[in-house]
């Protein structure tokens, strides 16, 4: 079943006249404004969601700059809270929750299961556009006086502020319409449009992974954008669900906010769990172990996910025996989560793992998950929890999952399909000490969190006692060289569009039908309708010389 | 190069006052298409129904915290009026559903008569509910006026609760029942007039002869969202209205 062979270097042939493909078959501003090509959508959330991510990054510098002194360096208190908001709605709103089933999901999964098109292509184009309207008004609500509740919006804090509070509800509001009606056409493409012969269990695992976000995009969001109008109408015309004063319970907030935040956890990292279920199997030349085990643990996560979200409010004050059932069905997670991460790694052993940039970018997310996961267990101890409740170890924690896994993720599928999307190589050299200094910066910004945390050091504060200042300037040395490494990738990325070095046909070697379909895909994505015979990753199909050819 | 333009699959019209139907192009058959929207809505009406579900938990959460200040606040409102509105919503929903019929039978002008009915039950809905919320605005129940004058702190009073008559004055936060009441009813009103716009929009398309026994997904979509406006109404009436 393994496929050693090793990569052939043959002569590249005499350069033609590029095909017709998706990027070049019709021009001009309305071409692309109106599109209804999944690709194009696709590219379209790639631009918005990366420049949510470098400005929600730029706002992450500050705030460490800022820490570098016990006293603060650059803002006052007020500022501080509004630039770690900033950082934290940008961060989870615009860019994580969005960015793979925007821009991969929508360029990748139709490919992958022999479709034209996504079921709904108008609804498609829609999603992007209620993607751009909550983005600006995010952008409106920083003018209109910024927003200082922390991205998670408690109350009674977010009824009483005199910020912007009811535009960015808005924003929100919008955005997870955006995002039900992503879920809502991806659920009903790998429903209604996989290609002759893609039977369930032939479907790549990327696929799996963004339908079972899919459902809960579209059953968890909806709670949310209730919740946001709910605060809007509180601080509208005071109607005091939330509000002590008025007889209502803050604490009913926060379940409401929960049952939505806590599956939009699983939103984001289960699409970033797709990608690397794909790029294992890919670089190491290898079926993937464990199969039906990692589709099926996708499932299983998203059911779990509905049932834990009392995990985030241990200190409020909830049933002591709701915390008991919440704590332990917590721990539930873990087991279909431990199931991925040993079948990754079972799959890349004795494989004939080829060390190129969307591998290593792979590889780290491996180490940086374990951490993440392993440390989501210790909070969701409840006793362990009372004391590490709202300090570094979360902020921490989170990060190695939202930042480290996620982002990491986003950033290997990028550098795997960039080849398939553009026809174009990026310097492999670049991407390499790129990847090197966004492991190196990101665990030197989180190591020393997970440290001052489990001190005491509780998150959000402006200001601190010296005793933490060792571990908060590692924290901002780590974060500048994270910075920097992420600035590189943006540069060679960029370059790569202008330098024009052409990709092979198929690049790393993949067999699942995005690699099939010709690089870049046409505006039809196959030349002739697909029709699937063989068994998902199933290396020994492979036609070697058809990958070696340079794509047009 | 248009999106539209490929090998399409033509389902042909039933008559000349039709007009036949060109499957969008990456669907393979019609079925495909069909099921893709069915299966798409059906979706979209989940989400809709968490969407209520979160006002739904809000009720029964604060029913259980102030069980007198719902019951008074119940007696307060019309249960007459309510189950007028009732009656005329499920009428509406008859009339919608003899309107897909009509529709998938190629009946072009019944069709019409029957989406004309149910835009009307639509309309009479609404202007039942202005009366009734005309009625709280004049006792200061919902002073619709003062709706956005917010709370002043120093009296610890709300502008829009005023209750001039004080029938709220024994029970805990007298308010709460009537902004459960408002958010609920204003928001289901909301989807009312939707739904009314979008029947409308189909009664255009069947006017235009584009919807027959060969296509008539969207008059069917435009439905299931009547029915859905009308089921959280069968759920809102005995809860605001009737419980005690």
């Amino acid at each position: 079943m393994t496929t050693n062979t090793p990569a052939v270097d043959v002569q590249t042939p005499p350069t033609a006249p590029p095909r017709e493909n998706y990027l070049n078959c019709s021009k001009g501003f309305k071409s692309w404004a109106l599109t209804l090509d999944h690709k194009r959508i696709g590219l379209m959330y790639l631009v918005g969601v990366s420049i949510a991510f470098l400005a929600g990054g730029l706002f992450a510098l500050l705030v460490r700059l800022h820490l570098w002194e016990p006293e603060g360096m650059l803002f006052s208190n007020i500022e501080y809270n509004q630039i770690f908001t900033l950082h934290g709605a940008f961060m989870v709103f615009l860019f994580v929750i969005p960015a793979i089933p925007g821009s991969l999901g929508n360029v990748v999964m139709p490919l992958m299961v022999g479709a034209k098109d996504v079921a709904l292509p108008k609804l498609n184009l829609l999603s992007f556009y209620l993607w751009l309207a909550g983005a600006v008004l995010a952008v409106l609500a920083i003018v209109l006086g910024g927003f200082d509740t922390g991205w998670t919006f408690y109350a009674p804090y977010s009824l009483y502020t005199d910020r912007a509070v009811v535009t960015i509800g808005l924003a929100i509001f919008i955005l997870g319409f955006s995002s039900i009606f992503t879920g809502l056409n991806f659920i009903v493409t790998v429903h209604k449009l996989r290609a002759p012969g893609m039977t369930w269990f032939r479907m790549p695992l990327f696929v799996w992974a963004i339908y079972a976000t899919a459902i809960l995009q579209v059953l968890a969001t909806p709670v949310l954008g209730i919740t946001v109008l709910l605060v809007a109408f509180e601080r509208l015309y005071n109607i005091g669900i939330f509000d002590p004063r008025l007889g209502g319970d803050p604490v009913l907030f926060e379940h409401f906010f929960w049952f939505y935040s806590h599956p939009a956890v699983y939103i984001m990292v289960l699409p970033a769990f797709g990608i690397i279920s794909e790029l294992v199997s890919v670089h190491s030349r290898k079926p993937l172990f464990g199969y039906k085990l990692i589709a099926f643990s996708s499932i299983a996560i998203a059911v779990i996910s509905f049932l834990v979200w009392g995990h985030h409010m241990f200190t409020s004050g909830q049933s002591t025996y709701a915390m008991f059932a919440f704590s332990f069905l917590t721990f539930f997670v873990a087991i279909p989560t431990a199931i991925k991460e040993f079948s990754w790694v079972a799959t890349v052993w004795k494989g004939s793992v080829a060390l190129n940039s969307p591998m290593l970018y792979t590889l780290a997310f491996l180490v940086i998950f374990a951490i993440g996961g392993l440390t989501g267990v210790i909070l969701g101890a409840l006793n362990v929890d009372l004391h590490l409740h709202d300090t570094y170890f979360v902020v921490a924690h989170f990060h190695y999952v939202m930042m480290g896994s996620i982002a990491l993720a986003f950033f290997a599928g990028l550098h795997h399909w960039w080849p398939k999307m553009f026809g174009v190589m990026y310097n492999e050299f670049q991407a390499k000490i790129a990847c090197a200094l966004i492991f190196i910066g990101f665990n030197g910004t989180f190591l020393p969190q997970f440290v001052m945390g489990s001190r005491g050091m509780p998150r959000r504060y402006a200001t601190y006692v010296p005793e933490y200042a060792p571990y908060h300037q590692a924290s901002t040395i780590g974060a500048m060289v994270l910075g920097a490494g992420v600035a590189l990738m943006v540069f060679y990325l960029i370059a790569s569009l202008f330098q024009r070095k052409r990709a092979k046909e198929n690049q790393w070697g993949g067999v699942t039908l995005d690699w099939v379909a010709p690089t870049p895909p046409p505006h039809l994505n196959f030349d002739v309708e697909p029709k699937v015979v063989h068994e998902v990753y199933d290396y020994s199909t492979l036609d070697y010389d058809s990958m070696q050819r340079d794509c047009k | 190069m248009s999106h539209d333009d490929h090998h399409a699959v033509v389902i042909p019209a039933p008559g000349p006052e039709f007009v036949p139907h060109t499957v969008a192009h990456h669907f393979s058959t019609p079925v495909q298409e069909f099921q893709a929207g069915k299966l798409g809505f059906w979706l979209f009406l989940a989400t809709e129904i968490l969407l209520f579900g979160g006002l739904f938990a809000a009720y029964f959460y604060f029913h259980e915290m102030f069980p007198e200040t719902f019951r008074v606040g119940g007696q307060q409102l019309d249960w007459r009026l309510g189950a007028l509105n009732t009656s005329v919503l499920l009428l509406s929903s008859w009339t919608m559903a003899m309107g897909v019929r009509s529709a998938q039978t190629s009946q072009k002008s019944k069709t019409m008569i029957y989406l004309t009915l149910t835009v009307l039950g639509a309309v009479g809905f609404m202007v039942i509910k202005f009366i009734e919320y005309k009625a709280k605005n004049e006792h200061g129940l919902i002073v619709f006026g003062s709706l956005f004058d917010g709370y002043d702190g120093a009296t610890g009073q709300l502008a829009w609760f005023k209750d001039y008559h004080g029938v709220m004055a024994d029970v805990p936060h007298g308010h709460m029942f009537f902004a459960i009441y408002l958010t609920m009813t204003a928001i289901h009103g909301l989807h009312v007039i939707i739904g009314a716009i979008a029947i409308i929009y189909v009664m255009r398309g069947t006017a235009k002869g584009r919807y027959h026994a060969g296509y008539y997904l969207p008059v069917d979509l435009v439905g299931l969202y009547w029915h859905l406006v009308d089921l959280i109404w069968i759920f809102l009436f005995p809860l605001l209205y009737l419980v005690p």
